[in-house]
């Protein structure tokens, strides 16, 4: 029997076992290839800990802010310090260790979006994630995170072949963002996603899920057999970085670099998400150098090699980095911030409106703060979401993927060219 | 107070099995229980023995995969030979089973006793240590050492890595195995995240005092037991929720004068302060609750007593939030962390629910007669026996047995021993068409391997580890609907690579405690034939279940298999997962950087409970010793083994 007939006939078995209609779709992944496809990718950065945005996207003309971070605040741009800001635009700086990300907005990849995050008013690093991954802020009861949403919202193309590699996340496990109906695979590295074992041992383990049942297991087996060789005929391995890009050696740009494997590979993604930890800076977290400068360094030069690596296949891909809210403007009594309110996000592609800072100014003087003390929000998260998710992605239905949230194009920050 | 002195080693461990064998002769007052088993009243159907389809080796089986995390070697023999019905009653009983075995386990996890208060002394939390280097810094310009923070704050959230080790060594190796498939059910039906704040702190106790002691108990037991415990107050924020500036609370006139004038105290010492201490002010100001919080008061109807279907309105989560009101945490500073009763944050005025009117001027019993209410309420009758019966029966669950046991549910006032009663000595429990249908859970999967390789508890973090592995992180699920009960959940591209890949593992040798080699049956079976390996291993792992094609497969040649692969990516992310489990940091990625540790605590004299890693190092032995690092070589028996693991037959119970 043809295998991709038997997976399908097992797949319509399960009906009479009760099971849902949505597990039906996902066990129908063709047993041969799918035809090589390239199609556009939506990639998530999440900087979980709370990233110190106004740290990261740097007011330098703002005489505040030098008021209220006087030992950690990062000097105006000067040529000759090389601890200063990078200047953007006059008003705004990179972090002088962003320099990778320098270079992509000067080449007009790069669009920072400034006071944006949550409505919510939380400031616990766990109701704040939670909120930013099921896209619902305020609202606990939500069940799956929005990128699982829009997954399940807007299908498959009809004439697309199924994919297990629609959506991955490099991690250990799915993250909230990913959790939901829609399939999604997680796998902390992508030597990982293999059966420790050598042929025959394969072999002997894919003969026990192709013995002739046809329910929830065996059909999963058989997928996951399939997923397997799907991956290692891509074998994405053989994509060595490209234009001289130089990952850093962090676990954080190996896993960017597997990203860009995967898209060079062809495997259908269509979303990838990956997240690093390290943004809690309460202590100590230094200026133009110190902890979060060499945070800093190594999420932009992993972010830049990536772009730097996949070359013209940016004009498939957008990149949007995220982190759960922003710090105080005022630094605390032992050189770092707390918890704040809004913060910066970043979103680079080739489709990208780069080369300036999004988002309206909200001001840092005291009765221009959040609650007189936090960067006042200016832009919802969704605003973002919705428009990257429809403008890159082509997404529909966004009052399904955002519930509760009315998305009107005039609030989106307009990071994108329309399509 | 000493604590209890720490034995890492297990070799003083005893076995299991000899209690077990000393247990065989009932207790006294088991005889009353057993054999025959009275009917429950009014429930003349579910007379045990009669209508069952299965044999009675597959009923013993059967109660040891579903009231059980699987059989040990010799088990289903020994529950046949003592009746199946005999060993139900005597597991509904798990007070009165002998346990002194594991207990001796557990007295080796010394931060396990202790509560959320001895728990914030011996570990601080960072923001603690930040708040105290703070005051040294100001004082004495003092630079705070951002490395030893860090290095300590890995340190201080050791205890829950006990925490999760103990969950998983107990599933092992207690002898009230119903008692911890229940504290399973309950911890996921009330499930609280570890990444949450402090939450952390308050876990111990969350299951030993708050879930535990009520598993076969009441369920309004238990729903009290959870509205009043600290983690759930803290995890669904019922703790912040005080009463809208608009409504009367019940704050005394003295009460409400001395909070205006502490909050007048405060704004004029403001005025004279430097502006970073005003900041610091402002900033704890402005963490003052400010209102209502409904997201317990939600999560109570929906997920905890009603369901979503129960037959309640907005309105009623607004009126159950409000009559909820200053059920808090108490403060830190005003003593041990516990359950208090805020009359200044109470609402007091009148209360609709589900169309009960509560009167105004009430205090504390206005939650306790929401928790009444819905706790005698048939719709939460309806909800917890269908997810009773999906747990222990079928994922399709039999609409007539969901129907008895809620009618046992209402009939007894929710006694939880009662409906698991009904449920699992019902026919359609020992039907044909429940029989080995559940696919398990991660958790599962792990405990019923050990189980079956008669291991010993794993008193290391690996094993939980390896829980998380396999995608389920033991209190690591975010949202508040917990794990999933039903299999598609759990069966999916990842997962199943996840499962395979444990088999392996274990056949390898590769999980503490629960080494082939240490199976009773493999010296004998060693030099068997294959068809008496593969006979005695499905007997053993897949419960006598199991295809011929299965069979065939497991029993075809003996070629070498599984040559030994080094994979340091894999070694990379179980170092960065045993870590992210320890700390919930996968979730959450706080604490890392500028993270804090203990300083020596003054008024603290006594030594910090030694967690179960002390250093990076240990942990990393732990994973050259045992993790997930791949097989070696596999052939003969283990390769048996591995295969059989890896199976379709044993994701299922």
């Amino acid at each position: 029997m043809h295998r991709r007939i038997f997976v399908r006939s097992g797949a319509l078995a399960l009906v009479t076992l009760g099971l849902s209609p949505y597990f039906l779709r996902r066990t129908a992944f063709a047993a041969e290839l799918p035809r090589a496809r390239r199609g556009k990718v939506l990639v998530c950065l999440f900087q979980r800990g709370a990233a110190d945005a106004l740290n990261v996207v740097v007011p330098h003309a703002e005489r505040a802010y030098y008021r209220l971070r006087p030992t950690i605040g990062i000097a105006r741009p000067s040529r000759s310090d090389a601890a200063s800001a990078l200047d953007l635009d006059g008003f705004f700086g990179l972090h002088p260790s962003l320099q990778g990300l320098e270079r992509l907005y000067r080449d007009g990849l790069l669009a920072p979006i400034h006071a944006v995050g949550s409505p919510s008013a939380t400031r616990s690093h766990f109701d704040a994630q939670d909120y930013m991954e099921s896209g619902t802020p305020d609202l606990k009861s939500t069940r799956d995170g929005w990128l699982n949403r829009y997954l399940a919202v807007s299908g498959t193309c009809e004439a697309c072949e199924p994919t297990p590699f629609r959506a991955v996340a490099m991690a250990a496990q799915t993250p909230r963002i990913l959790d939901g109906p829609a399939p999604a695979v997680a796998m902390s590295s992508l030597g990982e996603f293999r059966v420790r074992g050598t042929g025959t041992s394969i072999d002997r383990l894919e003969a026990l899920y192709r013995t002739g049942s046809a329910d929830l297991v065996h059909a999963s087996g058989q997928e996951m057999f399939e997923a397997i060789k799907l991956l290692k005929s891509a074998d994405p391995a053989r994509h060595a970085p490209r234009n001289g890009a130089a990952y850093p050696r962090s676990q954080f740009a190996q896993r960017l670099r597997e990203i860009a494997q995967l898209i060079r590979s062809d495997v259908g993604m269509e979303v990838a998400f990956a997240d690093v930890g390290g943004w809690d800076t309460h202590v100590n977290q230094g200026g133009g150098t110190g902890q979060l400068a060499t945070r800093l360094r190594d999420f932009g030069d992993s972010v830049s090699a990536f772009v730097t690596d996949l070359g013209d296949r940016m004009d498939d891909v957008v990149i949007l980095t995220m982190s759960e809210f922003g710090r105080m403007a005022r630094q605390n009594g032992t050189g770092g911030t707390d918890h704040g309110h809004a913060g910066a996000m970043f979103v680079i592609g080739t489709q990208v409106q780069g080369g300036r800072v999004h988002g309206r100014w909200p001001g840092l003087e005291p009765e221009q703060l959040h609650e007189g003390r936090d960067l006042a929000l200016t832009t919802d998260f969704r605003a973002v979401f919705s428009e990257v998710l429809q403008r890159h992605l082509g997404a529909s239905d966004l009052s399904r993927i955002f519930p509760g949230y009315d998305s009107h194009r005039l609030d989106w920050p307009g990071v994108l060219r329309p399509g | 107070m000493p604590l209890p002195p720490r034995r890492l080693a297990l070799a003083s461990f005893v076995l299991l099995g000899t209690i077990a064998a000393a247990l065989g002769a009932p207790p006294a007052h088991a005889g009353q229980t057993a054999q025959p088993l009275q009917p429950a009243r009014g429930d003349a159907r579910a007379r045990p023995g009669s209508e069952r389809e299965l044999s009675v080796d597959e009923q013993a089986r059967h109660v040891l995969n579903r009231l059980a995390f699987g059989a040990r070697p010799g088990e289903t023999a020994r529950v046949e030979a003592m009746g199946v019905d005999r060993w139900i009653a005597e597991q509904l009983q798990p007070e009165r089973i002998n346990d002194r075995a594991m207990d001796a386990v557990l007295a080796r996890y010394a931060t396990q006793s202790l509560d959320a208060g001895e728990l914030l002394r011996a570990f601080p939390r960072p923001a603690a240590i930040a708040a105290q280097a703070r005051i040294r810094a100001d004082s004495s310009a003092e630079r705070v050492d951002s490395t030893a923070l860090r290095q300590a704050g890995r340190q201080n959230r050791q205890f829950v890595a006990e925490l999760m080790s103990a969950r998983v060594a107990r599933a092992v190796g207690s002898e009230r195995q119903l008692q911890e498939v229940m504290t399973d059910f309950w911890l996921n039906h009330f499930s609280v995240f570890v990444g949450k704040g402090q939450l952390r702190y308050f876990l111990p106790e969350y299951e030993r005092e708050t879930i535990r002691p009520h598993t076969l108990g009441t369920f309004r037991d238990l729903l009290g037991a959870v509205a009043k415990s600290p983690a759930m107050l803290h995890y669904l924020d019922n703790a912040l929720s005080v009463s809208d500036s608009t409504s009367p609370t019940l704050a005394t006139r003295d009460e409400a004068n001395r909070q205006r004038r502490v909050q007048g105290a405060i704004q004029r010492r403001a005025a004279s302060m430097s502006e970073a201490d005003r900041a610091r002010v402002e900033a704890l100001q402005a963490r003052r609750p400010k209102g209502l919080n409904e997201n317990y008061a939600r999560e109570l109807l929906e997920l905890h007593t009603l369901g979503v279907d129960g037959g309640y309105t907005q309105h009623d989560i607004v009126e159950v939030a409000r009559a909820l009101t200053g059920w808090t945490v108490r403060p830190p500073r005003a003593g041990a962390p516990e359950f208090m009763f805020n009359r200044g944050a109470h609402d007091a005025g009148e209360k609709l629910v589900l169309g009960t009117r509560l009167k105004a001027g009430r205090g504390i019993e206005d939650g306790e007669s929401v928790l009444d209410l819905l706790a005698g309420h048939p719709s939460t009758a309806q909800f917890i026996a269908r997810k009773l019966v999906v747990r222990f029966v079928s994922d399709s669950p039999p609409p007539a047995l969901v129907e008895r046991a809620a009618a046992t549910f209402r009939r007894t006032d929710g006694d939880l021993r009662e409906v698991v009663r009904t449920i699992v000595t019902s026919p359609e429990f020992f039907s044909r068409d429940a029989y080995g249908t559940k696919v398990k859970s991660p958790f599962e999967v792990v405990v019923s391997a050990a189980r079956a390789l008669g291991a010993q508890p794993d008193t290391t973090a690996v094993s939980a580890l390896l829980v998380a592995r396999l995608g389920q992180p033991i209190y690591g699920h975010q949202a508040p609907d917990g794990w999933p009960e039903t299999g598609d959940a759990w069966m999916n591209t990842g997962a199943i690579l996840q499962r395979i890949n444990f088999g392996l593992s274990v056949a390898a040798n590769r999980m503490p405690g629960a080494r082939p080699r240490a199976w009773s049956a493999y010296a004998g079976l060693r030099a068997a034939p294959r068809d008496g390996q593969v006979a005695a291993v499905i007997d053993a792992f897949l419960g006598g279940r199991a295809s011929a094609e299965t069979r065939e497969i497991l029993s075809s040649g003996e070629n070498p298999f599984l040559e030994r692969q080094v994979d340091s990516a894999a070694a990379m992310s179980d170092e960065e997962l045993l870590q992210g489990m320890a700390a919930g940091a996968r979730a959450n990625g706080v604490g890392g950087a500028g993270g804090a540790g203990p300083p020596p605590d003054e008024n603290n004299r006594r030594t910090p409970p030694r967690p179960l890693y002390q250093s990076t190092a240990d942990r990393r032995a732990a994973l050259r010793n045992g993790v997930l690092s791949s097989p070696t070589t596999l052939t003969g028996l283990d390769q048996v083994i591995g295969l059989a693991l890896g199976s379709p037959e044993f994701q299922r119970r």
